[in-house]
């Protein structure tokens, strides 16, 4: 070895010279989701202990939470929350592992499987809506069995909506967190060698649901971990979903809080910020609690495993697993079709099934509005999606090049935004904002949402780019292409599939954001999510569903696009239709 | 020796231990085979040869080709082509676009690099498939359309990575005679990594062991 180098022999590192931009886009991206979520965290904090220089306030103390406590709702609120994100956040985990468990590699999942994107992309709060609008006493099912099974002739006076122990909340919630958690653990899923493993397993006498619980799920939990914690997280602190469907007297924490927040008063401002901490601490303890969870889970399935046990009556088991996701399923859909057939609705008394009459009126009343809304939640969600979308192929591209790959810290960090509470953080970086001499507009909304739109779309993207066969680079290097035009010639044209997929899940994101755009754009940015929550109190079923379902129409058709484009592009081209 | 591909007491390193290391000269028109099973270090060869290992590999020793020093040349300014196992024809270019592809950009006008591709297009007996699409071609058309690209290139020496390997018996005796009768017409130093003796035995030229 050492005669090698004494002879004089070149040493080197063959790797070309670095571009001097790219290397930095880690950093950038990086540098983009820290700060904003510490220094709204410090700007929500320093409110909390009472010092709040914009209004003059400087009175250091624990005043605001003194004033917190001795709200008479709070230990409502707290229960609320913990019990909604717990409970939902346990379900859509059980849901997704039984139907996993009972039909993955079927044909009946391949079904399952198709209707993932769209359920995905269906925004929150339409859904939640939806879901209201389906089993409130005067929605559609009780229409549908009234009077001739239920007598009715008129609502029934039942809380279903709303409910104090928010279990709508909690049924809504399950609904929309069914279909992420189960993309994120097909993800996970193709990496482990679940076929094998299972075929292993089931020729050792263990049945499909216990073979794939006991073999496959350990492999496929590790890695949906940080899903399952933003899921958590996200459904703890909800607040769209939780002013349409959780109850408001108290409501849940967060709801509270950018209740307060919204209030002229000084002193519920900081109220709001004392208790949008304590919200962050709950999800922290939250956090703590699954994480110690988890350990007792998994000593107690290792006795389990150990135990041998076959596990042989699954019949009902498979059954139901099915039937579960199948009902969440069907609250979204069908939560969108009775939106939609509001949104049509002429005259349409209870109990009838069906409006007396379909008219266009109620689109064109509120056309106006709803054109510049459209524009609006356009604008913001293409340019949001682009800047991430590019910040994610230059991260990505730079892993490719430099080796400058994203660690566990990293991903821990891809998460960030989206495990910190919205409502802890974003008055705080709306407040530093103001500080920093940046007005609330559109383009501060649009930066916010790329806070959000970012995680997603880097998630989305990272695993095709990755999985890119990189001896088309090799090749078309050896043909004389330099790195920019492999990347612009070869690899972003082979990636158009997933660069539009990509770029519909961030629009996707960017459409459903609603406390962003309030928060941040001080009340004079509109959405169609924040109109349509805004319409939540009023009680116009017309008009909720024309907001509601033109929201979830902007989030929907950049999916279909997306599978519509690539078909069409490479309509001639049969080694681009898989993969 | 100034003419062809050497590579002059080359070690690759990855973190200190030595993956491979080998001294060897290949002359113009000839095809030396590199023999071995898998894990003793073929692919790390290619990698080194054209420039695609990046840290932490380390490359020691000179890789030279016609006496220039190729350490530290990204890969697209090696002049090294190379076909792999696969045809790796892009898939959302018709076939005269992959051909393009490979032109030098020095030939300049639409007409000209139009006319490049239908010769070697018929050249390969392929006339008339410019505007086909890779993914309508048979097995053996990848395969030429392949290598016609790669030469379009110009590249002054030829990596071959098990190239025939994914093809049937009788194709493959068709396409190695094919391929080596193209480099040699050419007087390439070919450098060809295999893991079948028929191939080594077809190239008629030194073979060396690793592993």
């Amino acid at each position: 070895m050492t005669d090698v180098r004494s002879q004089g022999a070149a040493r080197h590192r063959p790797q070309r010279r670095p571009a001097r931009v790219l290397p930095a886009v880690p950093m950038l991206a990086t540098a983009f989701l820290l700060l904003p979520v510490g220094a709204g965290v410090l700007g929500t904090l320093a409110p909390a202990f009472g010092v709040l220089p914009a209004a003059g306030v400087m009175q250091p103390g624990l005043g605001a939470f003194a004033d917190l406590a001795a709200w008479p709702g709070l230990p409502d609120a707290v229960r609320l929350s913990l019990v909604a994100g717990g409970v939902s956040t346990l379900l859509s985990l059980a849901v997704v592992t039984a139907v996993l468990a009972a039909w993955s590699g079927t044909r009946t999942f391949a079904a399952v499987r198709a209707l993932l994107s769209p359920l995905l992309s269906v925004p929150h709060a339409a859904a939640a809506f939806g879901l209201a609008f389906l089993i409130a006493p005067s929605g559609w099912i009780l229409r549908a069995l009234s009077p001739w099974a239920t007598g009715f002739d008129r609502p029934p006076d039942w809380l279903i909506v709303q409910d104090p122990w928010g279990l709508t909340l909690i049924a809504g919630l399950v609904a929309k967190e069914v279909p992420f958690v189960m993309l994120m653990a097909l993800a996970a899923l193709g990496q482990a060698d679940a076929g094998r493993a299972m075929t292993v397993a089931r020729s050792l006498g263990y049945g499909r649901m216990t073979a794939w619980v006991k073999v496959v799920f350990p492999q496929v939990y590790r890695q949906i971990r940080l899903p399952v914690y933003v899921v958590l997280a996200f459904s703890m602190t909800v607040v769209d979903v939780a002013i349409v469907l959780g109850p408001n007297t108290p409501p849940s924490l967060a709801v509270q809080a950018v209740k307060w927040m919204g209030d002229p008063d000084l002193a519920m401002r900081l109220r709001a910020a004392a208790a949008a901490v304590l919200q962050l601490a709950l999800v922290l303890g939250a956090l703590a609690a699954w994480w110690l969870g988890e350990r007792a889970v998994a000593a107690l399935g290792r006795r389990w495993i150990a135990a041998g046990g076959r596990g042989r009556r699954e019949v009902w088991a498979r059954r139901a697993a099915l039937g579960i996701a199948g009902l969440s399923a069907a609250a979204v859909l069908g939560g969108l079709a009775v939106l939609a057939l509001w949104s049509v609705a002429g005259f349409w008394a209870f109990p009838d099934p069906w409006p007396s009459g379909l008219t266009m009126q109620n689109w064109t009343r509120h056309a106006m509005t709803l054109n510049a809304t459209v524009a609006e939640t356009a604008v913001i969600a293409a340019v949001s999606t682009l800047i991430a979308l590019t910040l994610a192929i230059g991260c990505l591209e730079a892993e490719m090049r430099h080796g400058l790959r994203l660690g566990a810290a990293g991903l821990w960090l891809l998460y960030l935004p989206l495990l910190v509470p919205q409502v802890a953080f974003l008055p705080g970086l709306s407040t530093a904002m103001l500080l920093a001499g940046v007005q609330g507009g559109t383009a501060a909304v649009t930066a916010a949402h790329v806070l959000f739109v970012f995680p997603y779309v880097f998630l989305a993207l990272g695993d095709p780019w990755r999985a890119w066969d990189r001896r088309y680079g090799t090749v078309a290097s050896a043909l004389g292409a330099g790195p920019d035009r492999v990347l612009w010639s070869v690899r972003l044209p082979m990636l158009l599939a997933p660069l539009l997929t990509a770029a519909a899940v961030g629009v996707s994101v960017s459409v459903g954001q609603y406390l962003p755009t309030l928060l941040i754009g001080g009340g004079r940015v509109q959405t169609l999510t924040t109109d349509a929550v805004a319409l939540a109190s009023g009680g116009d079923r017309r008009a909720i569903g024309v907001f509601a379902l033109a929201q979830t129409a902007a989030a929907l058709v950049p999916f279909a696009l997306a599978i519509g484009l690539p078909r069409l592009i490479y309509a001639r081209r049969g080694g681009m239709r898989h993969g | 020796m100034d003419e062809g591909l050497s590579l002059d007491r080359v070690q690759v390193r990855l973190n200190g231990r030595v993956l491979l290391s080998l001294d060897l000269a290949v002359a113009p028109g000839t095809v030396t085979s590199v023999m071995g099973p898998s894990g003793s270090g073929k692919s790390t060869l290619l990698g080194a040869v054209m420039g695609t290992l990046s840290a932490p590999f380390e490359v020691l020793g000179r890789i030279r080709l016609d006496g220039a020093d190729l350490s530290g040349r990204p890969p697209e300014a090696r002049g090294i082509g190379i076909l792999f196992q696969d045809d790796l024809l892009f898939p959302h270019l018709s076939v005269g676009a992959n051909l393009a592809f490979g032109l030098p950009p020095g030939l300049r006008g639409r007409a000209a690099r139009r006319a490049a591709v239908d010769a070697a297009l018929s050249e390969i007996g392929m006339a008339g498939f410019a505007a086909r699409d890779p993914g309508s071609l048979s097995g053996g058309q990848k395969i030429r359309v392949a290598l016609m690209r790669t030469l379009l290139s110009e590249p002054r020496a030829l990596l071959l990575d098990e190239p025939f390997s994914s093809l049937d018996a009788d194709l493959r005796a068709q396409m190695r005679t094919m391929v080596f009768a193209r480099a040699r017409a050419r007087t390439l130093p070919v450098l060809m990594v295999t893991h079948d003796a028929e191939d080594a035995a077809a190239a008629d030229g030194p073979v060396l062991r690793l592993g």
